[in-house]
């Protein structure tokens, strides 16, 4: 019961996570037409500016909030020198140009932080247990990320759909040349949108280092995953990427903690331990195969390819 | 084309004669080392081609092509692995499982289209990593040794570097001569017509999915033949050679070269494999000088080398 309640939150945190990525990644897929695969090298900047920041200032949040803007520039400048160029044209453009932006980025942190992954402890008011059910503990940080992932979840949602800022990305997203006409500096606004899915990359992995080793590669399996999510949600469509960011969050975890004990009730233990490290990694695929053969546009699309 | 010399030609001529005569001027400039990485850009020559099939001939767009390498590879090795050495079994078995895995992954992914397809493509390859990666008994996240590599009939040894030099090249000559007749043929033309415009050409009556499906397993068992070539090489086979990269590393080799020309990823295998080599001694960052080339290439040389040796030679071929 315990382990359940445990592995739910778990699932729970790990999908918001998730969404923080897949939702800068729709955002600019969706407004701007643009495949970033260079989203996951923020994410692993956000990662290793934070293990930085923090070292340096001593202040985990003061650590996290410089890194949190260190990663807004470092996407800002991305979209001037690189990603500006690459609007309009073809997408194996994009998937070859971004891709060439991954080795830059996993070359120079290699070249800047040396090879060996760093790590970013926790400071003692975080390190700690809360009882959210009588006798059941569950750590405070990873609370703390929940916390923080649906605030920006709202943040988004009110960014978008209620404020001006957001009319404009909306109005972006349907016609660029006719917003452009009508005065708005469309260029501004294009390199504000990527930075803000640039910080939402670093947000999740600045959140995610002291789980993990901040290495370099790390934000690679997790853009796997984000494209993923992007697929089943739909592409572009911010209220599917959550749904599914938090299937995925869920599943993935669950099944990777519960999979192997089914799998030993149906076969035979030696051969359910060699067939589950295997099987549970697959899930998540099996997912997105079922969801693709029911609705090839994903299940939130929002029309435009 | 006209018959006039032009420079494109002349690049083709040479390359076609040059190649076979590596292993010899390996030898009389005794440098082992050319031999093995003139192998491997063979090897990886071939596996662009059949890219190019479905990346520059029918226009889909798939970034999980280096699962095929994975699993080519990996029938070799697990085969061996089990005390399977005969490459008459091994290879078979190779071609028929990238096949399969290209049928199931194809027949999912052509659903979609565009980015739906790039994403799901790479997603799929991605999980057949996981997938073997998990395996403890083929070594997991380590790799396979293999330490006999596939037994032929009696000359053939492919033990012997120079025998196994001319044999991947003679399959590299072959899948591109197949490749080059098969987008020639009438297949070849309604998948191009595909690429061109698929709502046409379902309009005059071709099942184009159905054109796609099998135009893409084609390319996965053409490329699971390299990836049964690259384990022999290597003779090792793990994951790696299968993590996503590996598929962006092909695909850069495609339109490096030029997508949809005949010999284009053979110019592509070779400048990125000999490019990596020359960084790689002068920097060990050399991937901080690569990338930002990449992007400028992508930015400034579409056509890739052959629409350079194309403009240089004149606008006529």
């Amino acid at each position: 019961m315990t382990l359940l309640v445990e592995q739910c939150l778990n699932g729970l945190q790990f999908g918001l996570l998730l969404f923080l990525l897949a939702a800068g990644l729709t955002l600019v897929f969706g407004i701007m037409d643009l495949v970033n695969l260079a989203h996951g090298s923020l994410y692993m900047l956000g990662a290793y500016f934070a293990a930085t920041f923090a070292a340096w200032t001593g202040s985990f949040v003061l650590g996290a909030l410089l890194a949190l803007g260190a990663t807004l520039l470092v996407g800002m400048a991305v979209e001037v020198v690189a990603m500006r160029r690459l609007y309009g044209r073809d997408h194996l453009d994009h998937v070859l140009g971004t891709f060439g932006l991954i080795l830059f980025f996993d070359e120079a942190v290699r070249l800047l932080w040396g090879p060996e992954g760093l790590s970013l402890p926790l400071p003692p008011w975080l390190n700690t247990a809360v009882e959210i059910l009588p006798g059941i503990y569950y750590s405070s940080y990873r609370l703390a990320i929940i916390v923080v992932t649906l605030a920006v979840a709202v943040f988004l949602y009110v960014l978008v759909m209620r404020t001006r800022v957001g009319m404009l990305i909306r109005a972006g997203a349907s016609n660029r040349e006719m917003v452009g006409a009508l005065g708005v500096n469309i260029k501004l606004l294009y390199t504000l949108i990527f930075g803000l899915g640039a910080a939402l990359a670093g947000l999740a992995g600045l959140m995610q280092a002291p789980i993990l080793t901040v290495q370099i590669g790390m934000g690679e399996n997790i853009l796997i995953l984000a494209f993923v999510i992007t697929v089943i949600g739909g592409i572009g469509s911010i209220r599917g990427a959550l749904i599914a960011a938090l299937l995925v969050g869920f599943i993935d975890t669950l099944g990777r903690a519960f999979f192997p004990d089914l799998l030993r009730m149906a076969l035979s233990t030696a051969a359910a331990s060699t067939a589950a490290p295997a099987l549970s990694s697959m899930l998540i695929y099996l997912l997105m195969a079922v969801v693709l053969v029911f609705k090839p546009e994903g299940l939130f699309s929002t029309g435009n390819k | 084309m006209t018959p006039a010399f032009n420079v494109r030609v002349a690049a083709v001529v040479l390359l076609l004669a040059a190649l076979p005569l590596v292993p010899v001027y390996a030898r009389l400039a005794n440098d082992p080392f050319l031999l093995t990485l003139f192998t491997r850009i063979v090897i990886m020559a071939l596996a662009a081609v059949s890219l190019n099939l479905i990346l520059g001939y029918g226009g889909m767009m798939s970034f999980g092509h280096a699962a095929y390498l994975g699993i080519g590879g990996y029938a070799v090795g697990m085969l061996a692995h089990e005390g399977i050495y005969s490459g008459l079994v091994q290879w078979p078995v190779a071609l028929a499982a990238s096949a399969l895995f290209a049928l199931v992954i194809g027949a999912l992914s052509l659903r979609t289209r565009g980015v739906y397809f790039i994403m799901i493509t790479l997603a799929f390859a991605q999980m057949a990593y996981y997938v073997v990666a998990g395996i403890a008994r083929y070594g997991g996240d380590d790799g396979l040794t293999i330490y006999k590599r596939s037994q032929f009939f009696a000359p053939l040894d492919l033990s012997n570097k120079i025998q196994f030099y001319y044999l991947c090249l003679a399959l590299l000559y072959g899948g591109t001569y197949f490749v080059w007749r098969l987008v020639n043929s009438r297949f070849g033309m309604v998948v191009q017509g595909t690429r061109s415009n698929e709502v046409r050409m379902r309009a005059i009556g071709f099942p184009t999915y159905r054109y796609k499906l099998v135009c893409f397993v084609i390319a996965g068992t053409l490329c699971g033949l390299a990836g049964a070539l690259l384990a022999n090489h290597n003779d090792f086979i793990s994951p790696a050679t299968m993590y996503w990269t590996r598929s962006g590393d092909l695909i850069v080799m495609v339109v490096l070269g030029g997508m949809a020309s005949p010999l284009g990823p053979w110019f592509g295998a070779l400048v990125l494999l000999v490019l990596e080599e020359a960084l790689s001694s002068i920097t060990e960052y050399w991937q901080i000088i690569l990338g930002p080339l990449l992007l400028l290439i992508v930015l400034f040389a579409r056509g890739g080398i052959d629409g350079m040796l194309r403009t240089i030679g004149g606008r006529r071929a």
